[in-house]
């Protein structure tokens, strides 16, 4: 009993929380990597003035940013415009706009079919398709789960992590989990039989596999757009609501009169994400049909990819003439849009 | 009875549940089933025999066929429920099969030959997880040198994408400098030009460097992006200049402004980035594929899509390895779930 005060001594070390002493190990780390940054930045401000100093800030990004994105942007134009199948610019002749003669060589630009470069066109419109329907579905699908997520529920956080689970997942993750789950003795199909049904091959069906390379994609991504919609809904004032409930509006009306109109800036983010990301449809389909079946499902990044990567002649050229194209159409989209949000916010 | 009704319909909000109580519930009961079920369904196959995944309808859980040592035999015969002539049903172990006749015997006394139609015996079967699924490919898919690769490019370029991000959006929310707005428009202006937009012209760029089959040739190009730089400018203007003011007549310098002041204030801003960049680069799929020709640097994706890929890949393998390679992310979420869902929705949009 006596022993008893001498065992206490003040605050042993295993009284830090784990998190603690990981998070102040990190920060050491941290701290040291900074320091020895600082050998080369202090000097260079010395040398430079203070006044100076963010050029020093904003290079290694801009480097890095004009190597790998502005360089490349200005080079794809100039490649669209050479021909054979080196890689380096220099080997490659300059053939000026016959890369784009050739893409746009169509009898009728609506019709793949009579085009020369009838990939390239059925995998633009099977993309706009997929936009117009991927986008679409996902963000009416994710404005409804946020507008639920957004009650007072029991086990809200578990409902909000378990939509947003397979956002975590790889594109080609997701490809073979639906992969096996639609394959011909798969579970659906099991479903199917089980209830009286035919069996469906799924992937030889150009409907069908247009359906789900639009589903599992929407699947895949609608947990991300729905935390965003979640917390533009969680932004706007409880009591605005209830001034509405006391005027006598319905659940509806103050939907449409309350909801919809403050949330249109977080809804306009969202579909510039989403369109920028549903125009590069690629890696998920690839696994999933690999552009079938016949040419149902490919789409533009597919034949950008085969055409400069994956084909036994690398047409460079080609390549960045379609890039090009889809950049335009990028813009465009993305402009449009801006626009129409601008002009939402002032009606 | 109606003690637990009134217990079961209790709501937080206003009194008893009501119908758009019992639609939200619904509705969220079938997407968590919609959500979680694809996985929970390939976990579950993964541990199949390839036998049993050729099964249909299929069986929910890994049911393998039983089999017993018999004496004079080498193998485990595979156990088969038999129907005699005479109608009673005997437990014997299958030697081989001629045709449409098994030859089987008693496990009990094993000397006598006993000869059945094939019709009139049905496999009895157990469940037993099939490990060997992620053991046995381990030669072919090399998961530990994918793993590590995927480790290495996420690691690098996160830590990357983080310095170099805030160094730049420190720059240009807390000084005026000529060309300021300039540099912000068009890093701001690239934000539609994803990667797979100028494919050609920076694979050019990567083997002019010499990073072709190199993880730098991953790790680097996508280091310097738009929407870290927005994200972080937008969450550093919050910070108040009086702070850098008073720092610097401390005598600080302006890196020990950035690293001491600003980025300790911009934690919130750093761990979203940190997150997404996470996310963007372990699931990366495009660039890889491209850069990485070899498979000793192939990452977890590249190395998954190439070996379902291959033709004869049993998909007993294929499902094993597609459940190790969500397992890293999956563990991760698990543990900062709450973290990660409430970070990208509070601090993500500003």
């Amino acid at each position: 009993m006596t022993a008893k005060p001498q065992r206490t001594p003040a605050l042993p070390p295993e009284r830090v929380p784990l998190h603690a002493r990981i998070g102040h190990f990190f920060y050491l780390i941290y701290a040291g990597v900074m320091t020895v940054l600082g050998w080369l930045a202090e000097p260079i401000q010395r040398l430079i003035g203070a006044a100076r100093m963010p050029y020093f800030f904003v290079l290694p990004n801009l480097l890095i940013f004009g190597l790998f994105v502005l360089f490349p942007m200005l080079l794809n134009i100039y490649y669209s415009f050479t021909g054979g199948n080196n890689l380096f610019p220099q080997d490659r002749p300059f053939v000026g706009g016959q890369n784009y003669q050739q893409i746009f060589n169509c009898a009728n630009l609506f019709d793949p079919a009579t085009c020369r470069e009838d990939r390239f066109w059925r995998g633009f419109y099977n993309t706009a398709f997929f936009v117009v329907f991927q986008v679409g579905g996902m963000v009416v699908l994710a404005m409804l789960t946020a507008v639920v997520l957004n009650r007072s529920i029991w086990g809200r956080s578990f409902f909000r992590s378990v939509f947003f689970y397979p956002v975590l997942l790889s594109p080609v993750v997701v490809a073979l989990i639906w992969k096996w789950i639609l394959q011909r003795d798969g579970l659906l199909n099991a479903l199917l039989v089980s209830l009286g049904m035919e069996r469906i091959v799924f992937f030889l069906n150009a409907n069908w596999a247009v359906f789900w390379v639009i589903f599992i994609s929407i699947w895949a991504q609608m947990g991300f757009y729905t935390l965003i919609l979640l917390a533009g809904l969680q932004s706007i004032p409880r009591d605005m609501y209830e001034a509405a409930d006391m005027d006598g509006a319905n659940r509806w009306q103050s939907f449409r009169g309350i909801t919809l109109p403050l949330l249109m800036p977080t809804l306009l983010v969202v579909l510039v994400l989403s369109v920028i990301r549903a125009v590069q449809v690629f890696d998920q389909v690839w696994v999933l049909t690999g552009g079938g079946p016949g040419t149902a499902t490919v789409y533009v990044v597919q034949y950008i990819y085969e055409t400069a990567f994956a084909n036994q002649t690398r047409q460079f050229g080609m390549a960045s003439a379609a890039s090009v194209v889809l950049g335009i159409v990028l813009l465009v989209l993305t402009l449009i849009q801006l626009r129409a949000g601008r002009q939402s916010d002032i009606a | 009875m109606t003690g637990i009704g009134e217990f079961l319909t209790r709501t937080r909000g206003r009194g008893r549940l009501d119908g758009s109580d019992i639609l939200t519930y619904a509705y969220l009961t079938l997407g968590t089933i919609l959500m979680f079920l694809p996985v929970l369904w390939l976990v579950f196959s993964s541990f199949k025999t390839q036998a049993a995944l050729l099964r249909f309808p299929p069986d929910l859980l890994p049911y393998d066929q039983k089999s017993v040592m018999v004496e004079g035999y080498d193998q485990p015969l595979p156990l088969f429920n038999v129907t005699m002539p005479d109608g009673s049903v005997r437990q014997l172990a299958q030697v081989r099969r001629v045709g449409l006749e098994g030859q089987m015997v008693d496990p009990a006394s094993p000397g006598e030959i006993i000869k059945v139609n094939i019709n009139d015996r049905e496999e009895l079967r157990e469940v037993r997880l099939a490990w060997e699924n992620y053991t046995e490919p381990l030669q072919r898919f090399n998961f530990l040198v994918y793993l590590r690769n995927s480790i290495v490019v996420t690691v690098a370029a996160t830590i990357i994408t983080l310095l170099i991000n805030s160094m730049a959006a420190f720059a240009l929310a807390k000084y005026e400098f000529r060309g300021s707005t300039f540099i912000f428009i068009l890093i701001i202006s690239t934000l539609m030009i994803p990667i797979s937009v100028i494919l050609v012209p920076v694979f050019l760029v990567i083997t002019g460097i010499g990073w072709n089959n190199n993880l730098w040739g991953v790790i680097i190009p996508g280091a310097a992006t738009p929407t870290g730089v927005f994200l972080l400018r937008q969450y550093m203007l919050t910070i108040p200049d009086e702070l850098i003011d008073s720092a610097r007549i401390d005598g600080a310098s302006e890196w020990r402004v950035y690293w001491q002041l600003i980025m300790p204030l911009s934690a919130p801003a750093l761990a979203v980035l940190a997150i997404f960049s996470v996310m963007w680069r372990w699931n990366d799929f495009l660039w890889p594929l491209i850069v990485l020709s070899r498979s000793e640097l192939f990452t977890l994706q590249v190395g998954l899509a190439s070996f379902q890929g291959e033709l004869n890949t049993p998909w007993n393998y294929v499902l094993a390895m597609t459940v190790m390679t969500l397992l890293p992310i999956t563990l991760v979420f698990a543990v900062l779930q709450r973290f990660i869902t409430t970070g990208i929705a509070t601090t993500g949009m500003k």
